[in-house]
């Protein structure tokens, strides 16, 4: 009891966030979206500069780390410069790292400032305890996975450089690229380089116009509501954007069961939400989705997808047609 | 002296054949290739051929060499079998410097190969040039379910012995007679196991798998609709994996708690880094066996169904008092079901069942394969 005690407490529920991160001794920065592990480096590397011009940056590639090599780069120089010391990479680190890293952090040097890096994983989790329970300062670089926040990581990206965005640009721009964040940072010093003035929703249709991130789910969803143009649209973006049929008919597939599944519930009356494995707002979903469709509807696009899936799976000759005609199958039979 | 041709039920010529090849050595060759659809006996014969021809003609000898055949301990016969999906291209070198050896104690050193059809074809091509330039006293049994499933190099250098589906009387007389069970049972069970002999054997013996060929005979009749059918869909596989894996569990983890044992790592304790990849190709292994084994329950499930509406056909047609049902236990079921639909509808059913079969074998996702199935086999106007 008393051991769980001291382990809950001495790890903090969550570390500063990356772009908040300050100036340290120790630093350790934690995550596993790598834009913005590379960020708060960057931004940890200006502040010490700013700090320090004379500042000499040293740094250490965790993976060919040997016993000692910490104590070369940490102890005292004959100009007596300040240093910023880099551990990258510590998520493949050697043995010796850790042992030298944390008997480091109980006698840190005066004139150096040591920053860890660690892009996510389960190797090295014994560094990382001992880091927190050193209470080191901790930038944390978990992976944007909600829609608003990637909204707000761009309103951020625009506001350092000193830019004015409209609301409907920084929803086209993360609707475009928002699967993934690097390309998303990217494009927004693309649009700050490029362009002057407020950036608008008119900037980002010239320069991403045309390309959305599509989903397998959102063409189930299109496909199942009946939107044919917007199903194979969508459909054409995912495609084009690099996902595989194999997935959208498995998508297409569990959608069309959800909806089945629901029908059968209504029917029984006696059958819970929770015994057919479906979350209630999944229900209340398929719910609304089952207005436009009879059983005999349904039947038929189960039956398109089950086609589809043993075409995609080598039975036909193009998957991709497949897939699309299963989708056209659908919204067809969506209409009663 | 016990005869090694009494558990081949009902297969005269191909046992005629493989009789005198055994005994006379103009009559023999060095590979035969054993076909015959699934339980006719294809592994059973290939055995009592290896058995025959381990015996040398006398009594105590021979009995001794036979009992070895049957346990698998002969050093002169190897038989190779799988329960992942195919044999791999190691297992088959392996067997190739197995076939230059000479015998140890018999005349001849067999190698029986049970499931050649389940073999890539670049497997088979390894398989090849040993078949063709054969050491003088080996010989090569290979089964399959027929002879397109071996590559054409393969078969155009085997003699073939084809086996017939056993008729259901034979297969019940062996039941009665090999395993001691009661006339009555094991003739209702070769029948709903259609003459398959292993089938029919669990069928007669196994309470539980007549329990459960019954429960998926009546989920066919309970779909009303499409919701139904979806659920039922979802029951079939979920039993099927399950099935899968209390066949496996216990069998896993001895497996695994062996190699464990054989690499040196105590119980409970963590797997050095260096043995990991011994431990991850027994898992992957394992996880392939669990595969084949939830397709040939799902396949199984499916030739269950086609054999409940043929005996709906069957009545449909009015063709029940010439041609025997093989559901005869669930003949309510069946005449029900005739009644609430057309023989053109059953002929469509029959169809959307052979085809999810042959769908299942492409590799497609079983659920959704059987979601379309069972849509299929709802009542229709």
């Amino acid at each position: 009891m008393a051991a769980r005690t001291t382990s809950r407490s001495s790890r903090p529920v969550a570390g500063v966030a990356w772009d908040e991160v300050a100036l340290a001794p120790v630093v350790l920065v934690h995550g596993a979206e790598h834009v913005l592990v590379e960020r708060a480096v960057q931004r940890l590397r200006s502040l010490a500069r700013e700090a320090q011009p004379e500042l000499e940056v040293v740094e250490v590639e965790a993976s060919t780390y040997q016993a000692g090599m910490l104590a070369v780069e940490t102890s005292p120089s004959l100009f007596a410069e300040h240093r910023l010391v880099l551990v990258r990479g510590a998520e493949a680190l050697t043995d010796a790292l850790i042992t030298d890293v944390l008997a480091y952090v109980g006698t840190p040097a005066a004139d150096v400032w040591l920053v860890v890096e660690h892009r996510g994983g389960q190797r090295g989790k014994k560094l990382l305890d001992g880091l927190r329970q050193a209470g080191v300062p901790v930038a944390a670089c978990e992976p944007i996975k909600k829609d608003s926040d990637k909204a707000s990581f761009v309103s951020a990206e625009f506001r350092r450089g000193g830019r004015r965005v409209e609301a409907g640009a920084v929803r086209a721009l993360v609707e475009a690229l928002g699967t993934d964040l690097r390309e998303l940072a990217s494009a927004c010093d693309q649009l700050m380089a490029d362009t002057t003035g407020t950036v608008t929703e008119a900037t980002v249709s010239t320069y991403y116009g045309g390309r959305v991130e599509a989903t397998g789910f959102r063409v189930a969803d299109a496909a199942v509501a009946g939107e044919r143009a917007q199903a194979v649209a969508l459909l054409r973006h995912a495609l084009a954007t690099g996902v595989d049929p194999v997935p959208i008919v498995a998508v297409l597939a569990l959608k069309l069961r959800q909806l089945a599944k629901v029908a059968a519930m209504r029917g029984r009356g006696g059958v819970s939400a929770s015994e057919l494995g479906l979350a209630p707002w999944q229900v209340d979903r398929a719910r609304k989705d089952l207005q436009r469709w009879t059983p005999e509807g349904l039947a038929a696009a189960i039956t398109a997808v089950a086609d589809a899936d043993a075409e995609v799976k080598g039975q036909g000759r193009d998957p991709v047609f497949a897939v699309e005609r299963a989708v056209l199958r659908i919204c067809a039979a969506s209409r009663g | 002296m016990t005869d090694v041709w009494e558990d081949v039920v009902g297969q005269e010529d191909a046992v005629a054949r493989l009789r005198a090849a055994a005994t006379d050595d103009a009559a023999m060759t060095h590979a035969w290739l054993v076909t015959g659809p699934p339980g006719s006996g294809r592994s059973v014969a290939a055995k009592a051929f290896a058995a025959a021809l381990q015996c040398s003609g006398d009594p105590v000898a021979d009995e001794v060499a036979v009992a070895e055949v049957r346990a698998g301990t002969h050093p002169d016969v190897t038989v190779v079998t799988t329960d992942k999906v195919t044999i791999s291209i190691d297992e088959v070198r392996g067997l190739i410097g197995l076939a230059q050896r000479a015998p140890a104690r018999g005349r001849w050193r067999v190698i029986v190969v049970e499931d050649a059809d389940r073999m890539l074809e670049r497997t088979s091509n390894v398989l090849l040039k040993a078949i063709e330039e054969p050491p003088p006293r080996t010989v090569w049994v290979l089964c399959a379910p027929s002879p397109q499933d071996v590559v054409v190099t393969i078969r155009s250098r085997c003699r073939q012995v084809g086996l017939r589906v056993p008729s259901v009387e034979a297969v019940a007389e062996l039941l009665v007679r090999r395993d001691g069970l009661e006339p009555g049972l094991a003739l209702e069970s070769a029948r709903a196991a259609q003459s398959h002999v292993g089938m029919a054997r669990r069928l007669a013996r196994d309470p539980e798998a007549r329990a459960r060929r019954r429960r998926i005979l009546e989920s066919a009749a309970r779909i009303r609709g499409v919701g139904d059918a979806v659920l039922a869909a979802d029951d079939l596989v979920e039993t099927a994996k399950a099935e899968a894996a209390a066949r496996s569990e216990e069998r896993d983890a001895r497996e695994k708690a062996e190699l464990l044992r054989a690499l040196g790592v105590e119980a409970g304790a963590t797997v050095p880094p260096a043995l990991r990849a011994q431990v991850k190709q027994l898992e992957e292994d394992q996880k392939r066996r669990a595969t084949r084994q939830q397709r040939d329950s799902l396949d199984t499930a499916m030739l269950d169904l086609l054999s409940l509406y043929r005996d709906v056909l069957v009545v449909q047609l009015g063709a029940s008092g010439d041609v025997a049902l093989v559901n005869e236990g669930a003949e309510e079921l069946v005449r029900s079901l005739a009644e609430s639909s057309t023989p053109e509808q059953s002929l469509h059913r029959m169809d959307a069942i052979g085809e999810v079969r042959q769908r299942l074998a492409g590799n497609v996702a079983p659920l959704l394969a059987l979601e379309a199935m069972m849509v299929a086999l709802r009542p229709q106007v």
